[in-house]
């Protein structure tokens, strides 16, 4: 064990990389939560029934009848929950120390690849108690796949296997959750790792190029026990306090008030309820996707400092940026809830352009507005450019994801967290 | 590095020939690693496919929901085994609407006070021909095929259509 610790580890590190603030230990964090992930997936497949009628049968039997089931399924249902937002918020740390450029470019698109099977991860086992939980959330998940443009239909029914979920969609959903993706989680996880070591390991500001290098064992090693051991204490103690959700059994003919979907795409059904579906769940997603998996090819002329936000000048943009995102999308959200909805104002043009690209196009303009007003004056290089337009998609997306989530009650009205 | 020394040489003197034997090997690797390649991709493509075209050659899933009689003008009837709602309009005709709401999948429910559909999701609403009264959804429930034998209403409930309005030639009346 020793020596398998040494070997994947370079022999020695610079100081400046040991810095608990250089990397909050995220990546190391995200993947201890895969080996409980699939540790407690393989046991939890020691009972688990992939079928319509025993499925949710098999998980009460688990929570009853079973020494310790309960706690094996809130620590599973738990780590999974921390490990989509450890993933997140590492993709949040390495973008914004800039860890993305030059030789870790790849490993940026690799991140992306798995964070998003990490994402699949989560919405295929979210399928699998069968509870109303699971049926409406997935059923409301990928009829969003059905607005896709052209092959959407087409797409959603080849992925549930037909029209409504079934016995199928729920067998095709255990096989991923239990084989395909932790198969190419395991793999492309690594891989990162490996890349990561090849680009030099972790970046560290160029101030910082003349640290020590210091032996791995014990001051890296050490370090990594005691994130490992204090993550493990607070995932353990978190299921062994709150329980995993389990509502009643799956009831096709009825649907809960409200149905949300996962949590994690609470955000894209915030989305869905001021947009018109063709650009919350497409443009607007794909278009995101696009910008982040394009960040590292963006030429941007300006040497990188590899300091968190940048430079100063990045750190007091960010802190705007963020600002101005939280104000556009909240008052965007009431705005449109209840001053004036687009599509019930316009009868008579198409949903398409009323609830879609007219909404988009004030959007803009008010980005546009607060660019001339206020980002343009601070003559900011490409680079911070890059990371304000990167800091007010994600603050968006975050504010709309908790208004998803939190705020949203009956009938999907607004109302108040502790009224939902 | 001999050997890159000689191919190097080949390389360099075009008249020998065209193409070299080295670069001939390795062209006929490469299209052996492509027909592999798609060899592999087809026969995932049939493992998944062959079973699934057979076994939904089911033509008709008839349900009977009982006498004409049985169902007032105006009125809607809930058919929860079957996941469609029989509404009977006020000229008598029949139409089964599928219980999903169109914009993302949710059961709609019958309210009997106000004579509409609501999705409890989103808050669409839906009257009793199954058009959109109030959005996010977009189009008119989906409804399944109706048959007058002999009296008895029967559902194909195997045989679901979309559409994005109502009309008249949607609906089935008693002879």
């Amino acid at each position: 064990m020793h020596n398998v610790l040494l070997h994947i580890h370079p022999a020695k590190v610079s100081e400046a990389s040991l810095r608990f603030n250089r990397t909050f230990g995220l990546g190391g964090m995200a993947a201890l939560l895969i080996v409980i992930q699939i540790v407690t997936g393989i046991l939890l497949r020691f009972y688990y029934v992939p079928s319509p009628a025993d499925a949710y049968n098999s998980i009460i039997f688990l929570k009853s009848q079973v020494i310790f089931g309960q706690f094996i399924r809130n620590t599973h249902h738990w780590s999974g929950v921390f490990l989509l937002l450890i993933a997140f918020l590492h993709f949040l740390r390495v973008f914004l120390t800039g860890a993305y450029r030059d030789a870790r470019k790849i490993n940026w698109l690799f991140g992306l690849v798995l964070l998003l099977l990490i994402v699949f991860s989560n919405f295929t086992g979210y399928l699998l108690p069968w509870d109303q939980l699971a049926y409406w959330a997935i059923t409301v998940g990928t009829t969003i796949i059905s607005y896709l443009p052209l092959a959407g239909n087409g797409l959603r029914t080849m992925i549930i296997g037909g029209k409504e979920l079934n016995a199928g969609t729920l067998q095709t959903f255990f096989n991923f959750h239990t084989a395909v993706l932790p198969f190419l989680l395991l793999v492309l996880v690594l891989y990162h790792f490996w890349r990561v070591r090849k680009a030099g390991g972790v970046l560290i500001p160029e101030t910082d190029e003349k640290a020590e290098m210091v032996p791995v064992m014990p001051n890296l090693v050490f370090r990594e026990f005691i994130v490992a051991l204090v993550l493990l204490a607070v995932v353990l103690i978190f299921s062994a306090l709150v329980n995993a959700p389990l509502h009643e059994k799956a009831n096709p003919a009825y649907s809960m008030n409200p149905t949300k979907a996962p949590w994690y795409f609470a955000g894209v059904q915030e989305l869905l309820m001021h947009f018109h579906p063709f650009f919350a769940a497409f443009i607007i997603p794909a278009g995101v996707m696009v910008f982040l998996a394009w960040i590292p090819f963006i030429r941007s002329g300006d040497k990188p400092t590899r300091h968190w936000f940048f430079s100063e000048k990045g750190k007091q943009s960010s802190k705007a940026t963020a600002l101005f995102a939280v104000v556009i999308t909240v008052a965007g959200i009431l705005f449109n809830q209840y001053v004036l909805n687009f599509e019930i104002a316009m009868p008579k043009i198409p949903a398409l352009v009323s609830n879609g690209i007219i909404p988009l196009v004030i959007l803009l303009f008010l980005m546009a507005i607060y660019y001339w007003i206020y980002i343009k004056r601070l003559r900011l290089s490409r680079s911070e450019l890059v990371q304000v337009l990167f800091v007010f998609l994600i603050v968006a997306f975050i504010v709309l994801t908790i208004a998803g989530i939190f705020f949203r009650g009956k009938d999907m009205e607004l109302t108040f967290p502790w009224r939902v | 590095m001999n050997n890159r020394i000689k191919h190097q040489e080949e390389k360099d003197n075009p008249t020998k020939s065209e193409i070299s034997r080295r670069d001939f090997f390795g062209l006929i690797w490469k299209s052996l690693g492509v027909l592999v390649g798609i060899e592999v991709l087809g026969s995932i493509t049939a493992f998944f496919y062959s079973a699934k075209n057979k076994s939904t050659t089911v033509a008709k899933q008839l349900l009977e929901a009982g006498p004409v009689s049985s169902f007032g003008m105006n009125s809607v009837t809930a058919f929860m085994g079957g996941r469609f709602y029989l509404a009977r309009l006020q000229d008598g005709g029949f139409i089964a609407l599928s219980l999903r709401c169109t914009h993302l999948g949710c059961a709609i429910s019958w309210e009997e006070k106000r004579k509409r559909f609501i999705c409890p999701c989103h808050s669409s609403a839906f009257d009793i021909n199954g058009e959109v009264l109030n959005p996010p959804a977009a189009r008119a429930l989906d409804y399944y095929p109706v048959m007058i034998e002999n009296g008895i209403v029967k559902v194909d409930i195997g045989n679901l259509k979309e559409r994005n309005t109502f009309n008249k030639e949607q609906l089935t009346y008693a002879q």
